[in-house]
């Protein structure tokens, strides 16, 4: 068992970081170019030269569709007949832009993408034919800076994200099925008759997996900056701070379930059941501000939002204890009440 | 005072009724066995003794204590066995006994006396788990951890179960000696054999106290007489023993039919109605009632108590 506890959160954290990023590359688009003119061409080279496309020309649109149904490409742009000449005669053009819409993600970014190059198409085109200079290229230039992550790594953003499942699994996962193990293999009764206290019970059944898991957590820190090159910017001393008051909320939530389930089985299900739930609402993916209020409601009671939150700021952003001042008292609240009503909930009964 | 009286037990689980208003009492320094089938409800009657379980109503004392109220003392005052192999199997057998003296506040050293004939046999391999124990080994490891903390109950539930017939005569043995120490000692056996082992045993089945007695004079308790019948069609015999309306029970016993006459029928009618079948090599003998005999009569009659309530 132990090695897997160690072994598998680095296997995780190395294929998911890398296979749950929003970049798209390789976007296979099919341009079925009527036009054959200089100009089509050019646009043609720019789609070829991007490193988000891997481009096929057609001079044929039978059958187009075709190759979107069968999942061959992503994307078909369509350049009409007379698309040169009707720029020469400064008339405006129309293109045709089909995608795949399955992914509604990707296909925002697949339209973002061509419509960036086809804007710095046209662009280059006003300039080459003189009708207006480089100063006016475009009426308002805006110069961009991204902070916290300035060449928006996907993996600085996934990365720290990925660690708080990692450390919810064992806090919680673990901690739930080793107590019912105990009540399915029977020692749960032996140790029941005995004098020891409840939380004298618990305390030493939560210790070994905080433990566990927060060994876990600097070993996926240490993988992400050597793989990653994941920035840490803020104090190690506040994370792990704000981690240990996360565990302790993870585990007195396993302590619930296990209270509750009777069997392994059981256990499973429900943990499979909450961890979806507050996983998908804690902001892994998609900003909580932009959930509905009832959403971000309930996220005040999911411990996975606090650290989701918390983590980020701190390895991104580098924000202090200080800074997470307000999730560190209402994660330390849910964790206090969650392993309160699980000791009482806890009955040395069989 | 080391006594366990236990008045008035009732137990359901939903409509199933485990336990039924058993009362019985275990004397101090008493081995005590309690007799019954798989289902009978031993398990649940223990586990109410051991303060695992709240019974429905009726209470139990151990000594002065009251099980449901100081649940707290009783849990210190009771070494207790449960019927399922119940240790760390991933820790070694010291560390086993280490663990459970600590919970209770006290050390092998401390009380090494009291389970030094037990533990002694199990020594040469206190650093082996006790996953890999054999089933009479691990029953001695788990006696010794029930025993660590020098309690004045022990209460085993099944002990014997799954362990071969050498280690059950040598673990019988062992509460012997313990029981010599002035423990007293509540088990549950499903094996009529052990009954003898007992000081007093009570007969359980479908959740009541059959009866309450010395294994000696267990076989009083039938007043009719019992007889053993043989022949050659062994099948056919039972069928018609069992149809017959003279007799009220009738037991497969080894090679033997044995057979409880119904009051007021005496021996030559049935014999005279046996060999009108015309049997071959019938044999007929009256004998003494054995723990079986009686725990068969008196559920046959608990059966019929229950057929005519109905």
């Amino acid at each position: 068992m132990l090695p897997f506890i160690f072994l598998l959160p680095l296997i995780q954290t190395l294929i998911l970081v890398y296979a749950a990023s929003f970049d798209m590359k390789e976007i296979r688009l099919l341009i079925i170019d009527k036009d054959q003119s200089t100009e089509s061409r050019n646009l043609q080279q720019k789609f070829i030269a991007s490193p988000f496309f891997v481009t096929e020309i057609r001079h044929e649109a039978s059958n187009a569709q075709d190759v979107i149904i069968s999942g061959e490409k992503h994307a078909i742009l369509y350049i009409p007949k007379d698309f040169e000449k009707s720029q020469k005669r400064q008339e405006s053009t129309e293109l045709q832009l089909l995608i795949d819409a399955v992914n509604q993600q990707a296909a925002g970014l697949i339209n973002a993408y061509t419509n960036n190059i086809l804007r710095d198409y046209s662009g280059n085109l006003k300039l080459e034919q003189g009708l207006i200079s480089e100063k006016n290229l475009s009426p308002i230039n805006v110069q961009k800076r991204y902070w916290y992550n300035s060449s928006l790594n996907y993996k600085h953003f996934m990365l720290p994200g990925i660690l708080v499942i990692l450390v919810t699994i064992i806090g919680t996962f673990l901690t739930a099925l080793n107590i019912v193990r105990e009540r399915e293999i029977g020692t749960m009764e032996q140790i029941n008759v005995t004098p020891i206290k409840k939380w004298q019970f618990m305390l030493g059944k939560l210790t070994p997996f905080l433990i566990i898991a927060l060994f876990d957590l600097s070993l996926g820190l240490l993988v992400g900056v050597i793989l990653f090159q994941l920035p840490i910017v803020g104090s190690l001393v506040s994370l792990f701070v704000f981690a240990l008051v996360y565990l302790i909320a993870a585990v007195a939530m396993g302590l619930l379930i296990a209270n509750e389930a009777k069997t392994q089985q059981q256990v499973m299900f429900t943990v499979f059941f909450f961890f979806v739930l507050f996983v998908l609402m804690s902001g892994i993916f998609t900003p909580v501000e932009s959930m509905p209020q009832w959403a971000q409601a309930f996220n005040h009671l999911n411990p996975l939002y606090y650290f989701m939150r918390a983590i980020r700021m701190i390895l991104l952003k580098g924000s202090d204890l200080g800074d997470v001042v307000p999730e560190l008292i209402s994660l330390g609240i849910l964790g206090t009440v969650m392993f309160g009503v699980a000791v009482f909930r806890y009955r040395k009964l069989s | 005072m080391s006594e366990i009286r236990i008045e008035n037990i009732s137990k359901n689980y939903g409509k199933v009724q485990a336990v039924k208003n058993v009362s019985f009492s275990v004397k101090s320094g008493e081995l005590f066995g309690l007799i019954g089938p798989d289902g009978a409800g031993k398990s649940s009657l223990i586990r109410i003794i051991t303060s695992l379980l709240l019974p429905d109503s009726g209470n139990i004392q151990l000594g002065e204590y009251d099980v449901v109220k100081d649940y707290k003392i009783i849990r210190r005052l009771i070494g207790y066995m449960p019927g399922k192999f119940s240790l760390y199997q991933d820790l070694t057998v010291k560390e086993n006994l280490e663990f459970f003296a600590t919970v209770f506040g006290s050390s092998i050293e401390e009380n090494y006396d009291l389970i030094k004939d037990i533990y002694h046999q199990i020594e040469p391999f206190k650093n082996r788990r006790a996953g890999k124990l054999s089933g009479g080994m691990k029953q001695k490891l788990a006696l010794s951890c029930a025993l660590i903390h020098k309690p004045e109950f022990l209460i085993l539930d099944e002990p014997t179960t799954g362990v071969d017939a050498v280690s059950r005569a040598e673990f019988w043995d062992m509460l012997d000696r313990l029981k010599s120490k002035g423990i007293s000692i509540l088990a549950s056996t499903p094996y009529m054999d052990e009954a003898m082992r007992c000081d007093r045993i009570a007969l359980m089945q479908k959740g009541e106290i059959l009866g309450t007695n010395k294994p000696s004079e267990i076989s009083k308790m039938i007043q009719h007489d019992m007889f053993g019948v043989r022949a050659d069609d062994m099948y056919k015999l039972k069928q018609f023993l069992s149809k017959c309306i003279d007799v009220d029970a009738v037991n497969l016993f080894g090679q033997e039919i044995h057979i409880s006459l119904k009051t007021g029928i005496n021996e030559t009618s049935i014999r005279e109605k046996l060999a009108l079948q015309g049997f071959s090599n019938l044999e007929f003998r009256q004998i003494e009632a054995e723990i079986e005999d009686v725990f068969i009569h008196l559920m046959t009659r608990q059966a019929k108590e229950v057929k005519n309530d109905q």
